[in-house]
């Protein structure tokens, strides 16, 4: 096997290895109802944890996307049941805003040189309190056209349901791939995280790819936001609060570098339905809390950081990674 | 070094800080009366100085840490660990001493365990925290299970509410914690240290520093100012809050260092500045909630702020107010 492909198929054997485990101990896993939601529930994370990739493929980080869901979800539904906007329009506003907000993170972290770090933690302020000051309340959408989109799915046998949103995020992630591995785009993206001084040097648009980026990122976290406010059925300032860590988790856990330079869409895939699992495994049995979600992830943070570091130890002797902030 | 006399004569943070409590001041006339009353001041002003303390605590921990070009994210998490083994213990029975003691060093622990990943394992600061910072508030409620801990043990309770010469006691700790890890770092080569890990690692190591054990003291501090931090917010409100308490600190205290002027890219740190950055904070804060806007409306104005201090530090500035600069002007990590 390509020792590139390692850290991937590491996430795979373990969801895999996990899934199979909680079969055996609840059998009822095993149904396509479960898978079905396993989708419609990740929808909004997995097509966040899509932009993220990119952006810690280019070794980068964006903290603002939480916030970026809360702001589209009361902006959408602001503009739905307030102004009488149709929804479709509402949603081109949204991802235009978002394109728009993306954008000037992109150009502030390249033109000011500073890190995503501080920047999208600007941009996550900058949101969750935009959001705030449009209504501080819980915003409900009623229009036929998102009780059109809700009722389109697909039935399994079994009593699974697919969803709009679950299929979305997929379709989301299988674009995702395609651009991060077969588009000039993408390689710019890699060629970035890589090392940054060498790909300028090489011809990469530095300043343009790092705006595209963070735009991206904002972009599909407004997807997200939409989704979200598909899911709810309703807009709300603080919902979503701390999504860009689960979003980060599953970047990681699906096999993605953080230095930059190396990483798979399709392990984030992966990581969140790794997530997913975490939470549907906690209801099914019924006497864990749910605050066990949070410390097993993060002893699988901590397992697949490890890794990841031994695995580049032994594929790269002698050579440190590159200290980032 | 050779900079830092100059650095101290410009100081932009006492000036900000004069701003905002101008601004405070035309809003409110009374903002800077202060009255004595049960053995205590009262006013809004030393009402910033009570809810800036646990900020202000974090932001001496995180300087050092930003300091050696990290980021400690959990100390937020942190809070809510050693807040819950405080209140906990205390409820079990045991004296408080004996209670703070233990939540100190669970603070030390956690903070050791950030600098195992960071400095042994060689993992980036920003994902070596995020561990803890995710797994740490499950942890917190795993003690407290899952309730809020209320407590009445006047001993604990005097470290959160109680006043010593009239002064909160919060403000206090954190001025005593300043002045102790202000001499820690100026008065002993540590402080050097930190800024030539900072500067380049590497360079660092082979200069015979012992960057392993420096970086590892760093978090380790962090994560004791964390447990000070969650102890003081645990007794302010009589209880240990696994859910909310310190939540977001983290970012308030790394705003706090950055706006004391300590360089994300590691190598240039002032321990006091960070402490009127955390003042400066809360004093926008007190302000807006005065002035009846909603909290909210908080988070803009300190991204307005973040904003700002980019555009100072940035180098387009830099080449604006031509100072000759010790190290130029590099491309930052993306």
């Amino acid at each position: 096997m390509k020792r590139s492909l390692r850290p991937l198929a590491a996430t795979a054997i373990i969801f895999i290895i996990a899934y199979a485990a909680s079969v055996v101990q609840f059998p009822g896993l095993l149904s396509t109802r479960v898978l079905g939601n396993f989708l419609t529930d990740n929808a909004f994370l997995g097509i966040a944890a899509v932009g993220m990739t990119f952006v810690i493929i280019s070794g980068g980080i964006d903290l603002s996307v939480g916030a970026v869901i809360g702001f589209t979800g009361v902006l959408v539904a602001v503009l739905i049941s307030w102004l009488g906007i149709h929804p479709l329009l509402a949603f081109v506003i949204a991802l235009g805003v978002a394109a728009l907000f993306g954008a000037a993170m992109g150009l502030t972290i390249h033109y000011l040189q500073v890190p995503s770090f501080i920047v999208t933690l600007a941009g996550m302020f900058l949101a969750r309190g935009g959001a705030s000051v449009i209504t501080q309340d819980s915003v409900p959408i009623n229009h036929e056209f998102y009780s059109t989109l809700t009722g389109l799915i697909i039935r399994l046998p079994g009593g699974g349901r697919l969803s709009f949103i679950g299929l979305l995020m997929v379709a989301v992630f299988l674009a995702g791939a395609l651009l991060a591995h077969r588009t000039r785009f993408g390689s710019y993206v890699y060629a970035l995280g890589g090392n940054a001084v060498s790909a300028s040097l090489m011809g990469v648009p530095v300043a343009r790819t790092t705006v595209q980026i963070y735009m991206l990122s904002s972009v599909l976290a407004a997807l997200a936001g939409i989704v979200f406010s598909l899911y709810t059925s309703a807009g709300y300032p603080l919902a979503a609060v701390g999504v860009e860590l689960d979003a980060i988790s599953a970047v990681v856990i699906g096999g993605t570098l953080l230095t930059g330079g190396y990483g798979f869409v399709l392990g984030t895939f992966v990581g969140v339905m790794l997530l997913g699992l975490v939470q549907t495994y906690i209801i099914f049995d019924g006497t864990l809390s749910s605050w066990w979600t949070k410390i097993v992830i993060g002893v699988l943070l901590f397992l697949f950081i490890v890794l990841q570091r031994i695995i580049f130890a032994a594929s790269a002797p002698g050579e440190k990674s590159p200290e980032k902030v | 070094m050779k900079r830092l006399h100059l650095e101290r004569l410009a100081n932009p943070q006492l000036l900000a800080l004069a701003g905002v409590l101008l601004i405070n001041w035309l809003l409110f006339p009374n903002f800077f009366r202060i009255t004595w009353q049960d053995g205590r001041l009262f006013g809004s002003l030393i009402d910033v100085l009570n809810r800036g303390a646990p900020v202000a605590i974090l932001a001496i921990g995180m300087t050092g840490v930003i300091a050696t070009k990290g980021v400690d994210l959990s100390v937020g998490a942190i809070m809510a660990v050693c807040g819950a083994v405080a209140a906990t213990m205390v409820v079990a029975g045991y004296p408080t001493p004996v209670a703070v003691i233990a939540a100190l060093a669970v603070g030390i622990a956690c903070g050791l365990w950030n600098g195992f990943l960071v400095a042994i394992l060689d993992i980036q600061p920003i994902v070596a925290t995020l561990v803890l910072m995710v797994a740490g508030r499950g942890i917190a409620q795993l003690i407290t299970e899952g309730s809020i801990v209320t407590f009445n043990d006047p001993a604990l309770i005097f470290i959160g509410t109680g006043s010593f010469l009239g002064f909160p006691m919060a403000a206090v700790i954190a001025l005593a914690l300043l002045i102790l890890v202000t001499l820690l770092v100026r008065k002993t080569a540590i402080g050097l240290f930190i800024q030539a890990i900072g500067v380049n690692r590497a360079a660092a190591s082979l200069a015979g520093i012992r960057s392993r054990m420096l970086l590892v003291l760093v978090y380790a501090l962090s994560g004791f100012c964390a447990a000070i931090a969650g102890i003081v917010v645990a007794a302010d409100i009589r209880g240990a809050d696994a859910n909310n308490s310190g939540l977001w600190l983290e970012l308030d205290a790394i705003l706090a260092v950055v706006i004391g002027g300590t360089s994300l890219l590691g190598g240039r740190f002032s321990v006091p500045m960070a402490v009127v950055g955390a003042i400066i904070i809360q004093a926008m804060n007190t302000g807006i909630l005065m002035s009846g806007f909603p909290p909210e409306f908080n988070l803009i104005v300190k991204a307005g702020m973040i904003i700002l201090i980019l555009l100072i530090q940035s180098p387009f500035a830099t080449r604006l107010f031509v100072r000759q600069r010790l190290v130029p002007a590099k491309a930052g990590p993306k």
